[in-house]
């Protein structure tokens, strides 16, 4: 780190509700887990964004790169028993 | 009784009003962007709690002035906050060793504040123990980091340490308000406050690696309207835009 280092970059997490998933919000930059807490908190969670806090080093985030998008994320859509679109849903499952 | 409540309503809402002016000269100087809005949203809860203690304040006295008459149309010698808060904020390392001081105090104080039997004081106190709390994980995380970082961020600590520490004895100075007030049930007993703030402070400094100067003196005053050479300043800054335009609304 030089001596103009804001700290490394973090991803922040913030999970609206218990039980409800945790939803990417932006980043910051902190020199360790402690500082990084408290900058979420004063970024992101000063009105009532939520009640539950992730963060992640950037650098530990594995990601897809654009050159994957055919193979990653192509749906294949001309090959229908893809899609379980063959089946009855009972009334009673409601929204699957 | 009445003027006791009025004096130390006024008192602790001086106290916050000049300490979170102080601070948000930080703002757009922080060291980097998170901590600039970090300490940007700690004065602004300091502010919130000024307002609060002035608009009682204001209420108590009775003569129809409001927050603003008394933040902004009050001269020097009629303003009561602790010395400690208007002294310079220096570099960030002496910042944050003064907030730790007043943070440590201020938790302890606004804990039993919050079962004061005036209730608006009470009141005010309970909403901002959960602010103070985070105020001081900030203060005391910074205090540590410095005091185990470089040499040279230790040795900025300290001397901002050695720069403050004569105020800090005014955090416990108690006068005839304070004695009418505990009577009541109304003020906190700061001298059952020290030996907890004493033990929490030294705690931290061992952390810090910090000593303690030898001063042979604690700085006084402010309970009495007499302050440094720096609250002038601050006044001046704060109160010239409502001073040149009495009327002015947002």
């Amino acid at each position: 780190m030089n001596k103009d280092s804001q700290g490394e970059l973090w991803e922040v997490f913030v999970q609206k509700k218990s039980g409800q998933p945790f939803v990417h919000c932006g980043n910051l930059h902190a020199y360790d887990k402690e500082m990084a807490l408290q900058n979420a908190r004063d970024l992101y969670t000063r009105r009532g964004e939520g009640m539950s806090l992730w963060i992640v080093l950037s650098s530990s985030i594995v990601a897809s790169s654009p050159e994957d998008a055919g193979s990653f994320f192509d749906p294949s859509n001309d090959k229908i028993y893809r899609h379980p679109t063959f089946y009855q849903i009972p009334d009673g499952i409601g929204h699957m | 009784m009445i003027d006791s409540l009025y004096n130390y309503t006024l008192r602790l809402g001086d106290t916050s009003l000049i300490l979170a002016q102080r601070l948000s000269e930080w703002t757009g100087h922080g060291p980097f962007l998170e901590e600039d809005l970090a300490l940007t949203n700690i004065a602004l809860d300091i502010f919130g709690r000024a307002k609060g203690l002035l608009e009682y304040a204001a209420k108590k006295e009775g003569k129809g002035r409001t927050e603003d008459d008394l933040a902004f149309f009050r001269s020097d010698r009629e303003f009561y906050n602790l010395l400690i808060t208007e002294q310079p904020n220096g570099d960030y390392a002496k910042t944050m060793i003064r907030q730790s001081i007043i943070d440590c105090f201020d938790l302890l104080f606004y804990t039993e504040l919050a079962k004061s039997k005036d209730l608006t004081l009470a009141g005010i106190a309970s909403k901002s123990v959960k602010e103070i709390a985070y105020h001081k994980r900030h203060s005391f995380s910074w205090v540590v980091r410095f005091g185990n970082g470089t040499e040279e961020s230790f040795s900025r600590l300290q001397k901002g340490l050695n720069e403050i520490w004569a105020y800090s004895g005014e955090l416990f100075e108690m006068n005839e308000d304070d004695h009418n007030l505990i009577k009541e049930g109304i003020a906190v007993d700061l001298d059952s406050l020290k030996q907890k703030w004493e033990s929490e402070i030294q705690e931290l400094f061992k952390k810090a690696n910090l000593s303690i100067p030898e001063t042979l003196f604690m700085q006084q005053g402010s309970r009495k309207a007499l302050h440094s050479e720096h609250l002038g300043y601050i006044l001046a800054e704060m109160q010239s835009i409502p001073r040149m335009h009495p009327n002015a609304k947002w």
